[in-house]
């Protein structure tokens, strides 16, 4: 971490950027929350751990519109929503300085609070440059330790990989975080029946509260205005009516998403009814696979996406 | 007065026709005095790529129970290639919709060219059939709309 | 005071659910939230804090009001009924029922929310003490007793393999009369070790200690114009997250839904998150999400107190500290501005 703070405030000081988007300590351990930097005094709160979850890529879009260039920290998988955003001119590459950092898969209190940690006070083990693969975590009520890989982010259990699409300078090492497929689960659904699989996004879906926080973290959810804020749109985007609503905006937004979403996990990682959003998103990402050839959004900010090409012998609707 | 429990279901059908070939081919099938059912109401759209997949959605949530739309055949879309994207679209849709557990068929898109009259009321007869025999549309309606 | 033992509680719920609705935290599909007891519900009263406030109990998400309905050449207008059967919320926790007090404020005072006030009148608040408070609670800095709610009608505690019952209202009274048979006699010396017990876990969460100096009915304009909020704003993503788990958060939007036989006039929360928040004709009075961000907190901690005798409008539940997808919350607000010593 002091590595980054170093380097970035000789970037700060040659002017090379005017401010740092990256994480503030919060006022536990386990909430930095995403934060500008103007200056190199106020990088006494930075703060890069295992809890710094959050993909910084959507903030670019506002900086890209601030004077003079922002270095921002994107982790391997960030950088591919990132590239993305390039690709749709959401962005504007010469407004960043990107510093690609090292990840050895992220944690959040939500997956401690999952296998029954509460209340933690203090994490020994979460920094980047911890060798240990063990959390020594203080809580509330006594000390307790946990397997760094208990405490992950589902995405992080089937990680893309360590690759940078797209850098000014990399710091920080990444580690092997994989233990899954992350089509499995979509296989799973696929291979219930039609009345398991209604039954079980209906259990899920009808969960959402209507808050967007999946729309609004989303990389790819990036239009001035969402369909679903319309005056005009008789469902309010905040409505919880009927179930159908929110069966309605969770598929119409994987739809949006689909070819374009990188599978970053952001939607799932912030549902606070912890809806497993990414399960949609995946179902895209494999149909598109199986059916128009391999494809992974953000690997590059040039060409065309599988829903804005075809080729003469496209499977027909409904054979699939 | 209440329902008749044994009074024939009669399917709301919403059919999404492309102006050039299927609307043209409705048109046909219409002055050729073919038949299909008047459960199908039709909406014009200029092209089969217009059909956003909220617009199906939205045709489920407000009572459809069943939507199909139809376009000019691969080759010979108006706009050349409209009809491609279209597909694309519809084949992830429809896809996801099975994912989801809405049952298989309650959409279909179909190719019917201006000429072919015969083969639109034959389809709207067989996706009628097939609407009837998976019955009302209870997984995707807003209750709200439920009269 | 009464007892009755924890095998015995779907006996209770069963015999509650009798003559009253009953709204018990359930889990389903691994979230706890309040939901309307059945038989097969998975009741799970452990859980500290459901995800969703229990407010919407009182004040639904979304509610219709009326529906317009055409006849020939004739329109018909139909208010929507309103509740008048009792119902029962079990469990409430003591910032939820401080929650419900402080929508009474806004809701009860002229003019007169019907709706609400229909189902405040047939509501019957069983509150429960908090086992184990969590780092996230900050109840005490507002007041708030979590050992022995207040404004319940029935208060409860869960000790070792018991419920304790004690009931403190006439309703309260009226639906202890009507659930008797299952329930013994209790004796207060537990129930005040329990407390005991509670204030302990309390005494060592930090944030329960938290000042609110400042805040309040002082200095609105000052901290107003706080050069703070620029850069407390700056990560929040415009979700409502916090509002919507919120047990105090009272805006609503009012809405048209047309449902082809007709239009259904109804309301929903709406999130002061939201770019269309107060959205008028004439365009939008808070243009940046910073004012948004603004309003959420000023509201809580400075308005509402200053229009209700001092009674803030948050209750230290710490939902949306738990929630937040982006580590926001109104814990930091109050830190930041205290280390600026504004």
């Amino acid at each position: 971490m002091q590595e980054l703070i170093n380097r970035t405030k000789e970037l700060l000081a040659d002017g090379t950027v005017a401010r740092v988007l990256g994480w503030r300590r919060g006022d536990l351990p386990t909430n930095p929350e995403p934060a500008y930097f103007n200056d190199g005094e106020s990088l006494s709160e930075f703060v890069y751990n295992g809890f710094c979850g959050a993909n910084l890529s959507k903030y670019m879009i506002e900086a890209s519109e601030l004077d003079g260039r922002t270095l921002v920290f994107l982790k391997p998988c960030d950088t591919y929503s990132f590239n993305q955003l390039l690709k749709e001119n959401r962005v504007d590459r010469e407004k960043a300085y990107i510093i690609g950092v090292g990840c050895k898969g992220k944690i959040s209190e939500a997956s401690l609070n999952a296998i029954g940690i509460k209340n933690v006070i203090d994490v020994k083990g979460a920094e980047l440059t911890d060798a240990c693969d063990t959390l020594t975590i203080e809580t509330l009520t006594g000390n307790t330790t946990c397997a760094y890989r208990d405490a992950m982010l589902e995405r992080c259990h089937v990680c893309r990989g360590k690759e940078y699409v797209v850098y000014d300078e990399l710091i920080g090492d990444s580690a092997d975080t994989v233990d899954g497929d992350r089509f499995d689960e979509v296989r799973k659904i696929e291979a219930m029946s039609p009345e398991e699989r209604f039954a079980f996004f209906k259990a899920e879906l009808s969960k959402c509260i209507r808050c967007n926080a999946c729309r609004n973290v989303c990389p790819a959810c990036s239009c001035r205005k969402c369909v679903f804020d319309s005056t005009k749109f008789d469902s309010a985007q905040k409505a919880n009516s009927d179930s159908f609503e929110e069966k309605m905006f969770h598929i119409i937004r994987a739809f949006h998403v689909a070819g374009r979403c990188t599978d970053c996990g952001e939607c799932s990682r912030v549902c606070p009814q912890g809806i497993p959003l990414h399960l949609l998103n995946r179902k895209f990402i494999k149909d598109i696979n199986t059916l128009y050839g391999d494809f992974c959004a953000g690997e590059s900010a040039e060409g065309a996406t599988p829903l804005t090409s075809f080729t003469f012998g496209d499977a027909e609707p409904g054979t699939v | 007065m209440p329902m008749n429990d044994n009074a024939e279901f009669r399917p709301k059908i919403v059919a999404f026709c492309c102006n050039w070939c299927s609307y043209a081919g409705a048109d046909l099938a219409g002055s050729s005095r073919l038949t299909y059912p008047a459960d199908v109401k039709i909406i014009k759209v200029p092209c089969s790529c217009r059909v956003n997949p909220m617009f199906i959605l939205r045709a489920f949530e407000k009572g459809a129970d069943g939507v199909i739309m139809c376009g000019c055949h691969p080759g010979d879309c108006h706009y050349s290639t409209g009809n491609y994207y279209a597909r694309r679209r519809m084949t992830l849709l429809f896809s996801m919709l099975d994912y989801i557990g809405v049952e298989h068929g309650r959409t279909r898109v179909e190719w019917v060219s201006a000429a072919e009259g015969v083969k639109f009321s034959a389809t709207m007869n067989e996706f009628v059939e097939k609407i009837k025999s998976l019955g009302k549309n209870v997984r995707l309606g807003d209750l709200r709309c439920r009269s | 005071m009464y007892k009755i033992a924890k095998e015995n509680l779907p006996d209770l719920y069963e015999a509650i659910a009798e003559t009253n609705t009953l709204y018990i935290p359930v889990k389903k599909a691994g979230q706890t939230n309040f939901e309307q007891w059945t038989r097969s519900a998975e009741v799970d009263i452990k859980t500290l804090k459901t995800v969703k406030s229990p407010k919407d109990a009182f004040f639904p998400q979304s509610e219709n009001l009326y529906t317009c309905g055409k006849e020939g050449k004739k329109i018909t207008i139909t208010l929507e009924a309103l509740t008048d059967e009792s119902f029962v919320v079990f469990g409430m926790k003591a910032c939820d029922v401080r929650g419900v007090e402080v929508l009474d404020k806004v809701f009860l005072a002229e003019p007169v929310d019907t709706f609400y006030a229909a189902r405040r009148e047939h509501g019957i608040i069983v509150a429960m003490a908090c086992n184990e408070p969590e780092l996230s609670c900050f109840c005490k800095v507002f007041g708030i007793d979590c050992t022995e709610p207040s404004g319940a009608d029935v208060i409860t505690w869960l000790i070792g393999d018991e419920l304790f019952w004690r009931p403190v209202t006439e309703k309260g009274e009226m639906l202890t009369d009507s659930v008797k048979r299952l329930l013994s006699d209790g004796d207060d010396a537990a129930v005040e070790a329990k407390r005991e017990e509670i204030s302990k876990i309390v005494s060592k969460i930090p944030n329960m200690r938290l000042s609110l100096d400042g805040w309040g009915r002082d200095d609105k304009l000052e901290r107003f114009n706080s050069p703070l909020w620029e850069d407390l704003y700056k990560p929040c993503i415009a979700c409502g997250t916090c509002t919507f788990v919120c047990p105090t958060c009272q805006c609503y939007d009012i809405k048209d839904y047309d449902t082809g036989h007709g239009v259904q006039r109804y309301r929903c929360w709406d999130s002061c998150m939201y770019s269309d928040f107060t959205l008028m004709a004439h365009g939008n009075n808070r243009t940046s999400q910073m004012q948004r961000f603004r309003q959420r907190f000023m509201h809580k901690l400075v308005y509402f107190p200053t229009n209700n005798d001092g009674m803030y409008s948050c209750v230290g539940c710490g939902r949306c500290v738990n929630k937040c997808p982006q580590n926001l919350n109104i814990v930091k607000v109050i830190k930041a501005f205290k280390k600026e010593g504004v």
